[in-house]
């Protein structure tokens, strides 16, 4: 597995989710998970994409992807330079084992009732796949997650850089790969 | 302000937009169009078939550099456009299609003759509408064609709700189109450039692949003047015949599944590829692993998402291609001054190869015609100022091998999405948007008896094209894979058609003259006839022997090493090295 995570911001027109699924499904790319949303400025919706990239270049989907006129800008969210999250709502049985589970991964307690309680965790892939291998054995009765959401750390912003610069990753040599798509 | 309709402010955007004729038919839901349409200065063409109107914008944009426009209804009028605007994206021919849809309150609905052509369209275009605020059509239509023109040009869709036309709105056109996420980058970097002309100066074994960019980027010149900076060997792929004067002694012709043998091993021996707006199409490497092994790649395009999706480049150039020749010339100059590579040894080995392996065909031996025969002889006859449409396989093949092109934008055909039915349209659009240049359709009867409904057009409207339908009664290219592949089993290739239909009555009932010709020595005299007739359209129907095929062929899948000239025969090679 390949995974990566690409921050896109998009118009926010109609259409545009169907544009850029459209896209990933006719050009093989497997989406991972994808989460949407609005944004600081109406405008614009941001989108998370985690891809499954296996045989394809990261630069290529990033490129294919810029071409869709809705798309204003791109940038790879690194793990090591950015905050990562994603909310998953599980039902559980309610008993001591997990409730100390629950604590032990920060989860909240949010819903309890008739001896089953629903917990809510927001983290990381990995403590959310950590939580999950852990009350797995005691019986999960449902769950919902939501795809990953990202945000870079430090003071620069994707906004900022898409709405101040002009010229894409226009490199004369391909192989430094540039993170960012603007415009 | 005044008051006017959606539909006014429409035929208004679209006179603002430049248009001076669109291709189209009526239909309910693009009807209150329809009604401003026929006041309009623009030339509106009554086609017989929407994907007639659609290939006719093409083989117009084609032709003039023009943005091509096309108008249908909604539903089936909308559906029958998607071959064309997919086969005008595959080709990066910019033009604008408009559509009616059903008014909005009906829209999701399943209402009659809906259908949710954004939606259809969305994987075929470069980018799409759907219109239903009147307000908004202005600027749809400004963006569209801007959207279709620049950058790496394509098809656009508008698609306007019936009551948006019907509503009252104010008409402002947009003086200047802005759009956030689109804003392609027209100058290359200067360290992409001196880069490219550093490997060029260093290069012993270069080619120049030349794609259809150079003629979407008006750099036909600039290409020649690097041609002859470098001395560089020159191929022209399908899409770019005419970008490279044929008669140059340089160019080594067409590489690819069925290029010559010194334009596919010249590709396959390089040392350094020079790739101007071409894109590693599986029809010019062949298997792409095995695909020039030994070159560095300079990729020069437009669309950066063109660089490195089939074949890793080492340098790359993006911008126009034009702007780009305009620095990238100087810069190789400015090198080889300081030291010139010697390319003399690479110009030898490459030229011996293009003079022992021409391009040629048999005489057929029971005396019928053969097709490259009757292909040639236009090309001859008619000249290097016409412009030439071809259909989809052998016709088409043959017609790019055997035509000499001298100059851009007179070698129209469906390169990418592999369109049958494509010429006759396409020569028709050629027609209105160059009607003092002879157009002639090179067509096989397969793809003629898809599209030929609009001679009538033609024969209507004044667009005296000639038709030539290199008939030999058969999916001649899909005949010859069985042939080849499949133990001579011919299922469902033969299509009778010196029998039915009557090409040449078909032809007259059209309102077209029909010419008929079956003996080699009545070529030359058919061609001069039909060249004689110039206020209708003229269709000749060439009877050409059956079993002829393209040569040489790299079979698909195969690699270019396994090239063969003729059936069986791999060239013997006199170099060594090889």
């Amino acid at each position: 597995m390949a995974l990566h995570t690409l921050a896109v911001l998009v118009e926010n027109s109609p259409g545009v989710l169907a544009r850029v699924a459209s896209l990933f499904s006719r050009r093989g790319y497997n989406i991972d998970s994808l989460a949407v949303g609005p944004t600081e400025n109406p405008k614009v919706s941001r989108m998370t994409i985690v891809l499954n990239l296996e045989g394809h270049a990261l630069d290529q989907v990033s490129a294919q992807l810029f071409k869709l006129v809705n798309v204003i800008g791109i940038s790879e969210m690194k793990l090591s330079d950015s905050l990562q999250r994603e909310l998953l709502l599980v039902k559980v049985p309610a008993n001591p084992i997990t409730k100390e589970i629950a604590a032990k991964f920060n989860a909240i307690i949010s819903d309890e009732s008739d001896g089953s309680m629903s917990l809510e965790a927001v983290g990381e892939k990995a403590s959310i796949e950590g939580l999950l291998a852990a009350l797995k054995p005691h019986g999960i009765r449902e769950l919902v997650q939501s795809g990953l959401v990202a945000l870079e750390r430090g003071a620069s912003t994707l906004a900022d850089r898409t709405l101040t610069t002009m010229g894409t990753a226009n490199e004369s040599n391909p192989d430094n790969k540039t993170a960012d798509y603007q415009n | 302000m005044t008051k006017v309709t959606g539909a006014q402010s429409l035929v208004n955007s679209l006179e603002a937009a430049g248009v001076d004729v669109m291709f189209g038919i009526p239909g309910g839901a693009i009807l209150p169009a329809y009604d401003p349409i026929y006041d309009s200065k623009i030339r509106h063409i009554l086609v017989r078939h929407e994907q007639g109107a659609g290939h006719a914008a093409t083989g117009y944009a084609q032709a003039t550099g023009r943005v091509g426009v096309c108008i249908a209804t909604s539903g089936p009028g909308a559906t029958n456009l998607v071959t064309p605007l997919a086969d005008a994206q595959m080709d990066s021919v910019p033009i604008v299609a408009i559509t009616g849809q059903v008014p909005g309150p009906a829209i999701g609905t399943d209402a009659f003759q809906e259908a949710d052509i954004r939606g259809v369209t969305m994987p075929v275009t470069k980018h799409n509408y759907l219109i239903t605020d009147p307000n908004d059509i202005p600027r749809a239509i400004a963006e569209a064609f801007h959207i279709a023109s620049t950058g790496r040009p394509g098809a656009v869709l508008v698609d306007i709700a019936k009551d948006a036309l019907q509503m009252e709105t104010t008409f402002n056109y947009p003086k200047q189109v802005s759009l956030a996420g689109y804003n392609p980058v027209l100058e290359p970097k200067t360290q992409a450039i001196s880069d490219a002309a550093a490997l060029i100066a260093q290069s012993k074994k270069p080619v120049l692949y030349v794609g259809g960019g150079i003629i979407k980027a008006n750099a036909a010149k600039e290409l020649l003047l690097l041609a002859e900076i470098t001395g560089a060997p020159v191929v022209t792929t399908l899409m770019a015949r005419g970008a490279f004067p044929d008669s140059h002694p340089q160019h080594l012709g067409m590489p690819g599944m069925h290029g010559t043998v010194a334009a596919v091993t010249a590709l396959q021996k390089a040392d350094l590829l020079i790739t101007l707006g071409a894109r590693f199409d599986d029809r010019v490497t062949g298997k792409l692993s095995t695909f020039a092994p030994n070159a560095k790649v300079i990729h020069a395009d437009i669309d950066p998402a063109e660089i490195g999706k089939n074949r890793h480049a080492d340098v790359a150039i993006i911008g126009d291609l034009r702007n780009i020749l305009i620095k990238l010339n100087p810069a190789v100059k400015a090198q080889f001054a300081k030291s010139a590579p010697d390319l003399t040894p690479w110009q030898n080995e490459v030229y011996t190869w293009r003079k022992n392996f021409p391009l040629g065909y048999d005489k057929p031996a029971d005396g019928s015609i053969s097709p490259q025969y009757v292909i040639e002889r236009i090309g001859k006859i008619s000249g290097p100022d016409t412009i030439f449409a071809a259909g989809v396989g052998q016709h088409q093949m043959w017609a790019s091998q055997f035509i000499g092109y001298e100059k851009p934008r007179t070698w129209l055909n469906s390169g990418g999405l592999g369109t049958m039915g494509y010429a006759v349209p396409a020569a028709m659009g050629a027609k209105v948007g160059a009607p003092d240049t002879t157009v002639w359709a090179i067509d096989g009867d397969g793809c003629f008896q898809m599209t030929n409904q609009e001679l009538v057009t033609c024969a209507l409207n004044n667009i005296p094209i000639k038709v030539a339908i290199i008939n030999n009664e058969s999916l001649g290219m899909v005949r010859q894979w069985q042939t080849l592949f499949y133990n001579q089993r011919y299922s469902n290739t033969s299509l009778e058609s010196k029998r039915i239909p009557d090409f040449k009555m078909l032809a007259e009932a059209m309102g077209c003259v029909g010419l008929r010709c079956d003996r080699p020595e009545d070529v030359d005299k058919t061609i001069e006839a039909a060249m004689a007739i110039n206020d209708r359209p003229v269709v000749v129907d060439f009877s050409v022997f059956r079993d002829a095929m393209v040569w040489p062929m790299v079979a698909a899948g195969k690699s270019n090493d396994d090239i063969t000239v003729v059936r069986s025969m791999a060239p013997v090679w006199d170099s060594q090295e090889l």
